[in-house]
């Protein structure tokens, strides 16, 4: 399979994109997967915090990791549905990932789906634990999964 | 045969109205009256609506605004009615056409005597450049006449079902069909404004004279104006490749108008050609729609468009194939399948390596020409510039064109986004509003802020191309420009 087309960690490591792990560990936070230089600054202006800044419409966005609340604000506003939460805080060797969603159908709590990671190969199975809608109809669905698969997983199917 | 409209959406409604028949080669058919008549025989099957003229091959659905007459019907006795852009509700009935149409058999065309309209400012183009250009150049006291040829005005807004890219200012964040709707709110409440819609303009005249004729009302228009703004968008660009011409292929935008416009699916399984942000986004679309996009092929060696849209498609499964592009489309009267073949560093075709894909859908996605025939008519002086899509007017930086009076803004002028089409706009309808109302201070400013902001969107990496074209079709303000 080739790599056109996916964000690759290393580079969301080098923009210092990724949070650092005892910020997962403290609960939600964001993860903005928006390597290029675009000019659009739609997250800037959603973030309550003013964790997101951008220095200009077209820079990359840069994260302060300790002024994000992991409220999801900019996940359910961002146009490129490239902004997630990750959580590490419940323990038992769990882990969540809140995705944003706009396809069908609109999964229910509890149900369960098939993770796919960034080339969407499937990932194993999860379990959805929270659905939240925004009022222009994009969902923020928060899946659990094993901790180990949060680093990875980028969307999920709904098993019908 | 069983109706492919959309029952549900994840972000979409359609209001498709009442039930109605329409009689479509003497047998009834359900349609609903918001309908276009392609997209309600679309719905209910129908997938050839002319033939070619000498070899009679099926011609299908192209473009579905108008543009490209694969869809030339006869309906209710009129020949060469363009049924993409013709509502079910004026129709009883429709039939295939000879491919050389008889003259009408009725004479209403020349029955109602011309309306002759007068304006201070002409905006021809109701996208979003279209719509800047009317609400600035309104807002400033001038008289505005604005039109479209299509049902509803928004352009390439009203089928977009993502959140707009772009700066806060300039709407983004918002859904493109519901930008669409709030400009279109603000515009319906200027005194000072007269919305013409499904009306076409077919020629520019001197002394600023526009013949202009309304498809539903089926009457010409002779609109004159002191002020033109040319805002005619842009239209699909085609592909060589064997079979182009089997129904079934079709611009990614004409899928778009289909599907969130009418509520239709185009097909079931579908091959994108091209990964620039047209075909990621609409492939994403189709995926809401609930079409299976198999793969997208891109002919370079890299993704055109921004990650952020490939990786959203490529996280659900779609595989996207860089040098790559398609070989042929196969079927007998409409695609059932497309073959695929690997490209090496100078385009060649590498034997060996094709695909075959088993599809009912072929989006192309291949790039967007300048609609700038208007201006080449009207005499402005045009020049060819690929990196803004092809032939577009030289203009100055008030988005006049070399004749006085006529600007030009969006799409139209080089391919770029609604953003800089906004502002272009807002530029065009400033400057042409001064002309009428005379100096303006608080106009002056606005305009500069305008030309500010429009500088920093394209100080972008993403724009390099676009400022080399722009360099070259800049001409000085203060160089006399030639009156018509
Ligand atoms: C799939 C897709 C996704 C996009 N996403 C984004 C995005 O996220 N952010 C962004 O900023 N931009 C985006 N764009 C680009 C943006 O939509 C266009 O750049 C913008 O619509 C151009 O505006 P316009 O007013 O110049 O032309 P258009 O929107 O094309 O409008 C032109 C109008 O003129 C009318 N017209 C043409 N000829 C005539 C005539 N002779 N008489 C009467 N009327 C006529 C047409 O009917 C049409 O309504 C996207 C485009 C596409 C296709």
């Amino acid at each position: 399979m080739n790599d056109a087309g996916i964000v690759r960690i290393e580079d969301l490591r080098r923009l210092k994109l990724i949070p650092p792990h005892s910020r997962m560990k403290a609960g939600p936070v964001v993860v903005v997967e928006c390597i290029e230089e675009i000019p659009c600054d739609v997250c800037v202006a959603a973030c309550p915090t003013r964790a997101i800044v951008k220095k200009d419409i077209n820079s990359i966005p840069s994260v302060d990791f300790d002024k994000c609340t992991g409220c999801g604000s900019c996940l359910l506003a961002c146009p490129g549905l490239a902004i997630f939460l990750v959580d590490l805080s419940i323990g038992s060797g769990k882990g969540r990932v809140t995705m944003p969603y706009e396809l069908l159908p609109i999964p229910s709590k509890d149900d369960k789906v098939v993770l796919l990671n960034r080339k969407g190969e499937p990932a194993g199975e999860g379990r959805i634990v929270k659905v939240v809608r925004s009022a222009d109809k994009t969902y923020a669905v928060t899946v659990e999964m094993e901790d180990s698969k949060v680093r990875d997983v980028r969307a999920f199917r709904v098993i019908v | 045969m069983t109706s492919s409209r959309i029952i549900q959406h994840p972000i979409l409604n359609f209001e498709r109205g009442k039930k109605k028949v329409l009689y479509f080669e003497d047998k009834p058919v359900e349609v609903y009256e918001n309908e276009s008549v392609l997209a309600a025989l679309y719905a209910n099957g129908v997938r050839i609506f002319s033939r070619s003229r000498v070899l009679k091959r099926p011609r299908g659905a192209f473009c579905l605004i108008g543009k490209c007459s694969s869809c030339l019907m006869e309906a209710d006795r009129v020949p060469n009615t363009r049924i993409c852009i013709t509502l079910t509700k004026d129709l009883r009935e429709v039939r295939y056409q000879e491919s050389s149409a008889s003259p009408p058999k009725t004479s209403f065309f020349i029955a109602k005597k011309p309306e002759e309209i007068p304006t201070d400012i002409l905006v021809i183009g109701g996208g979003p450049a279209g719509l800047y250009a009317a609400m600035y150049a309104s807002k400033y006291g001038a008289n505005v006449v604005l039109v479209d040829e299509n049902p509803t005005i928004g352009g390439q807004l009203v089928k977009q079902t993502h959140k707009f890219f772009g700066s806060k200012d300039l709407y983004s964040g918002i859904r493109g069909f519901e930008i669409a709707k709030k400009l279109a709110k603000i515009l319906h409440k200027r005194k000072n404004i007269k919305i013409l819609t499904n009306t076409s303009v077919f020629g520019l005249y001197s002394g600023k004279l526009a013949g202009a004729y309304h498809l539903r009302r089926k009457q010409l228009l002779k609109i004159k104006a002191k002020q033109i703004t040319v805002a005619t968008g842009a239209s699909e660009r085609f592909l060589v490749f064997e079979n182009n011409d089997l129904p079934g292929v079709m611009g990614a935008g004409a899928a778009q108008t289909l599907m969130n416009v009418y509520g239709v699916k185009p097909g079931e399984k579908a091959l994108m050609v091209g990964a620039g942000n047209v075909g990621l986004i609409v492939s994403y679309q189709l995926i809401q729609a609930g079409v299976k996009v198999v793969a997208i092929v891109e002919a370079m060696p890299r993704i055109g468009g921004y990650l952020v849209h490939a990786a959203k498609v490529r996280r659900l499964g779609v595989p996207i194939y860089t040098s790559h592009t398609i070989k042929s489309a196969h079927g007998k009267e409409k695609v059932e399948g497309a073959t695929i073949i690997a490209l090496d560093k100078e385009f060649r075709e590498i034997p060996g390596t094709e695909k075959y894909l088993e599809v009912d859908l072929i989006c192309l996605a291949v790039g967007l020409n300048p609609y700038s025939q208007l201006l080449s008519q009207a005499g402005c002086e045009m020049v060819y510039i690929p990196e803004l899509g092809g032939l577009v007017p030289k203009r100055t930086r008030y988005q006049e064109t070399t004749i006085s009076g006529i600007y030009v803004a969006g799409d139209v002028s080089g391919i770029e986004e609604a953003s800089t089409a906004m502002l272009e706009g807002g530029i065009a309808g400033i400057s042409a509003a001064l002309k009428i109302i005379g100096n303006n201070e608080k106009a002056l400013n606005e305009r500069e802020e305008m030309l500010e902001k429009l500088e920093k969107i394209r100080a972008g990496r993403f724009f390099e191309r676009i400022r080399k074209g722009l360099r070259k079709v800049l001409i000085d303000e203060r160089r006399g420009n030639s009156t018509y």
